[in-house]
């Protein structure tokens, strides 16, 4: 049996079931207890697993991570719940300089099954310090995995799977996706690392889209349909590790590609996975590869300078025409 | 904001056409659905529509000037606007001008014209670049890339370029001429021009249709072995019939004949009714597959000032002599005025060039593919045959049927004009 639920519902399964079945899983964040978290992710654990293993932290984000990595690495399954990523910037030091170390330093004897959820990207205007795509911070450093799902089922079954594992895990939420609805399929669900999911099989090009920009891949594919365009739409769901076999195979089949990604464009992973993409499939392209992305600038408060500062369905929607040479280069996303 | 009307793609494979009127100034007020400008391509004229209201703030072209298909023809702005640097300095690559869709202006032959803008915006032979892919794919084929005309941004090969190379019939030549057979190259302008004296000639620049008949021809004649064969056709049966035909016609009101049939119309039916009856003529050639055409489609090569053009009579083994020959008046009228729509002389599965009228014996024509075949039809005239050892008088004209070898072998055509000659020699078969 398959179910509609939302987002934040089912991030809510995952962590229950995990719970109930291991004593050594326990969450930790601001206001997740009393308040049932600021997305409600938490909503009724603290009644059913009791204060020592649902906890209300200070605003100390550094502290927080500290107290998690530590806890992995002495044996438990702490999931440690950052209310904006942009605060996650404060534990830098814990998770580049040791969660991500450890385990090559000790020889592979101490593992850091530590788990960092957390959420990202723009959404009602709360500006430039709460507004930001990290996943390249994270994507950047060996040793760290980041998972970044878009739909309710993959959200459940990645986190299931990743308080199975032993690495340290960033898990990236989105403030526009809690609300969203999806099936998810009823009793245990674990979605493996590194397995890209084709949200709609196309054969013309290939949308590579993570996180909250997968709706607006999916919106874009179904406009692109209506002109005859069959577009690919790919969520790799983990970035690291990235399922390079998934994006080569649909590149192979289209011969031309779009990513999209909230994040500025600078430095990010569509970058790399472009580099990737010219490097191992170059005589398969038969247009230059498309990044659709954030504009290099820190998100302004102002509701419509915020939409202009990232990507929107047309942007994808013209990306992806002049990869078939329908739209000159010449007319950028606006 | 200024917009660009664009130069309609009209045509297929067009990367230009010719402005032949303009039909407003600078300053003047346009409203969407006006007619603007009209622009020759290949072989048909087109009006081009303003698709917005606004003022004409710059021409970009004036008559008898090519001008490159999805490129600004004009622009439209607002009253006392002009035309913006930016805008202005878009003229070359002047994709950045143009809007991302739907374009400021149609052809009145919207829908080829549209689907034509879509498979080629580009459209801009030579420059040297391809996709990554499209070389992939060349060199798997064996073709060499730099003979591929592109279509991708700044003429750029693409992998639907390398495609439809490797499905035409240029690309046989290219096969052969990398076999180490000698391909001519036609010698340059300047090196035609220097055999006559400077000031003995006049220049007159090709229009599209001369430039499309060109090229067709030299890759018809190029790519497709040809064969021929000619037979005479004794015409007095089908010259009383039509006589008899022709005077029954019912009269309307202003005296007018419901039809007047002539011994092209014939040609046409017969020509239909042998390939119903040989259907392995009724073919096209593509590299992989004969194609087998299940009705047949006649083009009717119709002579015009500057050049023909050869519009196809659809189902014709369906149609009645008086439906023909209204249909071929129609077309032939519209032909004169270059008014014919691309889909009115697009396909076909023979064709017929009927020179009777200009005093020819005989003449052998030049395949038009996707055409397998074309009847070249000659003067009909008195001659003295032998019947029964007996010398007799009678109406003759020699039809010469000529033929591409890859899908019509030498039998085949002979059985093929055969069957024409017996329809034309006894109409009456053409009923049973």
């Amino acid at each position: 049996m398959t179910r509609e639920i939302m987002y934040r519902d089912a991030l809510r399964e995952a962590i229950d079931e995990e719970m109930a079945a291991n004593p050594l899983v326990f969450i930790i964040g601001e206001g997740i207890a009393e308040r049932g978290g600021s997305y409600k992710v938490t909503e009724g654990l603290l009644g059913k697993y009791g204060p020592k293993r649902v906890r209300d932290t200070p605003i100390a984000e550094a502290g927080m991570i500290g107290v998690g990595v530590g806890a992995a690495i002495a044996g438990a399954r702490p999931i440690v719940e950052i209310l904006y990523v942009d605060f996650a910037m404060l534990g830098m030091d814990m998770l580049v300089n040791q969660a991500a170390k450890f385990r090559l330093m000790t020889g592979g004897n101490g593992r850091v099954p530590f788990i960092m959820r957390t959420q990202g990207g723009t959404g009602g205007g709360v500006a430039a310090q709460h507004s930001q795509s990290l996943e390249a911070m994270f994507y950047h450093v060996p040793g760290l995995k980041v998972v970044i799902p878009s739909q309710p089922a993959d959200a459940k079954g990645l986190l299931k799977y990743a308080l199975r594992q032993q690495d340290p895990v960033i898990f990236l939420e989105h403030k526009h996706l809690y609300m969203t609805k999806g099936p998810v399929p009823e009793g245990e669900l674990v979605i493996e690392f590194g397995k890209a999911d084709i949200k709609r099989p196309g054969k013309d090009v290939t949308i590579i889209a993570w996180s909250n920009m997968v709706p607006r891949a999916l919106e874009a594919a179904a406009k692109l349909a209506e002109e005859g365009i069959e577009a690919e739409v790919l969520d790799p769901r983990t970035l690291v590790p990235l399922d390079k076999e998934a994006i080569l195979a649909s590149v192979a089949k289209t011969n031309r590609v779009v990513i999209v990604q909230e994040a500025v464009r600078r430095g990010g992973v569509a970058s790399d996975i472009c580099s990737i993409i010219q490097e191992e499939a170059f005589y398969s392209l038969d247009a230059p590869v498309e990044i659709v992305a954030g504009l290099n600038i820190p998100v302004p408060f102002n509701l419509e300078l915020e939409k202009a500062s990232v990507p929107q369905v047309p942007d994808i929607i013209a990306a992806a025409r002049r990869t078939l040479h329908l739209q000159p280069r010449a007319l950028a996303a606006q | 904001m200024a917009r660009p009307i664009l130069m309609p793609q009209v045509g297929q494979d067009l990367t230009e056409g010719k402005v032949v009127a303009i039909k407003v100034k600078v300053g003047d007020k346009v409203k969407k659905g006006d007619i603007v400008a009209e622009v020759e391509s290949e072989k048909a004229t087109f009006d081009v529509e303003a698709f917005e209201t606004g003022t004409i703030i710059d021409i970009r072209y004036k008559v008898g000037d090519n001008a490159t298909v999805l490129q600004p023809l004009m622009m439209v702005g607002d009253e006392g606007e002009v035309a913006s640097a930016a805008v202005q300095a878009a003229a070359p690559p002047a994709a950045a001008a143009a809007p991302a869709s739907p374009p400021v202006t149609h052809a009145t032959m919207n829908a080829p014209a549209t689907a034509a803008a879509v498979t080629s915006l580009h459209a801009d032979a030579g420059s040297g670049r391809s996709s990554p892919l499209a070389r992939r794919l060349a060199r798997e084929a064996g073709l060499d890339i730099r003979q591929i005309p592109g279509s991708g941004p700044g003429g750029s090969v693409v992998m639907k370029d390398v495609e439809a190379f490797r499905q035409s019939a240029a690309a046989t030549a290219t096969v052969l001429n990398f076999a180490g057979a000698a391909r001519a190259q036609p010698p340059g302008d300047d090196q035609v021009l220097k055999l006559f004296a400077e000031g003995s000639y006049d220049l007159v620049p090709h229009d599209g249709m001369r430039k499309t008949i060109a090229r067709r021809l030299s890759e018809s004649k190029q790519t497709i072995p040809h064969f021929y064969v000619s037979v005479d056709v004794t015409l007095d049966q089908l010259l009383a019939l039509r006589e008899r035909l022709n005077t029954q016609a019912p009269k309307d009101a202003d005296g007018k004949p419901a039809w007047k049939i002539s011994v092209n119309d014939f040609v046409i039916k017969a020509m239909a009714m042998a390939l119903a009856k040989v259907p392995d003529a009724n073919v096209s050639w593509t590299e992989n597959a004969m194609v087998k055409h299940r009705h047949a489609d006649i083009g009717v090569a119709v002579s015009i000032p500057g050049g023909l053009i050869t519009p196809i009579v659809r189902k014709a083994e369906t149609k009645g002599l008086a439906q023909i020959s209204a249909e071929m008046k129609d077309y032939a009228r519209r032909a004169k005025d270059r008014k014919l729509k691309p889909e009115e002389y697009s396909g076909g599965s023979a064709a017929i060039s009927n020179m009777g009228m200009l005093n020819v014996k005989s003449f052998g024509a030049i395949v038009n593919p996707p055409h397998a075949s074309i009847l070249a039809v000659g003067s009909g005239e008195e001659r003295a045959v032998v019947r029964a050892g007996q010398v007799v008088v009678v109406q003759q004209m020699t039809i010469t049927l000529s033929t591409d070898h890859r899908c019509i072998d030498g039998a085949l055509g002979a059985e093929f004009i055969n069957a024409i000659k017996g329809y034309l020699e006894e109409p009456g078969l053409m009923l049973v």
